[in-house]
């Protein structure tokens, strides 16, 4: 492969990151994300605000699922992301800040609970200072 | 591989002595991706820290005490509408319809003032109430978080109004294609935030 046919290769893709690689979407795209986003916002509010569910646990659990679903949402409808945009770089961009953000979320509530329960004076540790 | 760059040698070349061309903003969807994703990881650590604080009260206001779910609910519902009103900005904005961009950005910039003002008469609320910023832990953790939140809509409103500008000054030019496509990224990140921050600390604030 020359180096004008390497030049030749880029040129198509470019006008394709010009073009077809910022999907904009379509008015059915982002009328499934609204109202998808609509319904993911309601319910968990209206399982915290009314209780249904109960246990508190098992509230925090199904509003923490909401919320990854409609990110979810928001990121395949107003956001356009698939595997495609930018020749893929996009999504492993993301997958690379996600996996930054897990272990930075769980390492630090992970870390500072064990700091929490080990390092806090309990009521009999009190009693002793006193 | 190399033979037009050296002809003569059998030596494998690394680079390209032709430069490519490059077109104006062709990598710039991309760059504001990453730049998007370094803000997620600023969020990512206030999100953290607000984990870590959130039940550091020091004998003051909880969350129960604190939030109001409807006005919450309020200020979700106003930013997902921005949202939609951005979402139907772009594509009048893809059919080079000027005057119908137009009405949507303003419609849109309307909303994230609405969600703005809300936001600050809590935070002003609060305030009166003596929940401030340095009371407590938790309290701290949350004015910077939701704070930091704020902000960013602020200056993506102010950004908004810039682009009417430009709009309205030279049409909707490539540049301006492509600019508002960036706040378009932008502005849907920030709505993909607060979804965190209404589950994290209102909802999950308000159960524990």
């Amino acid at each position: 492969m020359s180096a004008h046919d390497t030049s030749a290769a880029h040129a198509p893709a470019d006008g394709h990151d010009a073009h077809g690689a910022e999907p904009h979407g379509s008015l059915r795209g982002y009328m499934i994300g609204f109202v998808l986003s609509v319904i993911l916002t309601a319910i968990p509010f209206w399982l915290v605000m009314t209780g249904a569910l109960g246990s508190a646990t098992a509230t925090a659990f199904a509003i923490m699922g909401l919320a990854v679903v409609q990110i979810v949402v928001h990121m395949v409808y107003f956001l356009h992301m698939n595997f495609r945009t930018e020749g893929g770089w996009s999504m492993l961009a993301l997958v690379f800040t996600l996996i930054l953000v897990v272990i930075m979320l769980a390492g630090s509530m992970w870390v500072m609970y064990h700091l929490n329960t080990n390092m806090m004076p309990g009521a009999h540790d009190m009693r002793q200072m006193l | 591989m190399s033979s037009a760059a050296t002809p003569a040698s059998d030596a494998p070349v690394f680079f390209e002595l032709n430069e490519h061309p490059h077109p104006e903003g062709h990598s710039t969807s991309l760059g504001f991706w990453i730049y998007l994703m370094s803000d997620c990881l600023i969020f990512a650590v206030l999100f953290a820290t607000f984990a870590v604080l959130s039940g550091s009260f020091a004998a003051g206001p909880g969350p129960r005490e604190l939030f109001d779910l409807p006005l919450v609910a309020l200020n979700t519902s106003m930013l997902l509408l921005s949202s939609i009103t951005y979402g139907f900005a772009m594509l009048t904005m893809e059919k080079d319809r000027v005057a119908a961009t137009q009405a949507w950005l303003a419609i849109t910039a309307l909303f994230g003032i609405a969600f703005l003002s809300i936001e600050l008469y809590e935070f002003h609320h609060l305030i009166v109430e003596g929940a401030t910023p340095q009371r407590s832990a938790f309290l701290s953790a949350f004015f910077v978080l939701v704070g930091t939140h704020g902000l960013h809509v602020t200056f993506g409103t102010i950004w908004l109004f810039t682009l009417m500008v430009q709009v309205k000054q030279r049409g909707l030019v490539a540049g301006n294609k492509r600019r508002l496509m960036c706040l378009s990224m932008f502005w849907h990140f920030l709505d993909v935030v607060w979804i965190g921050v209404f589950t994290f600390v209102y909802l999950m604030g308000v159960l524990r």
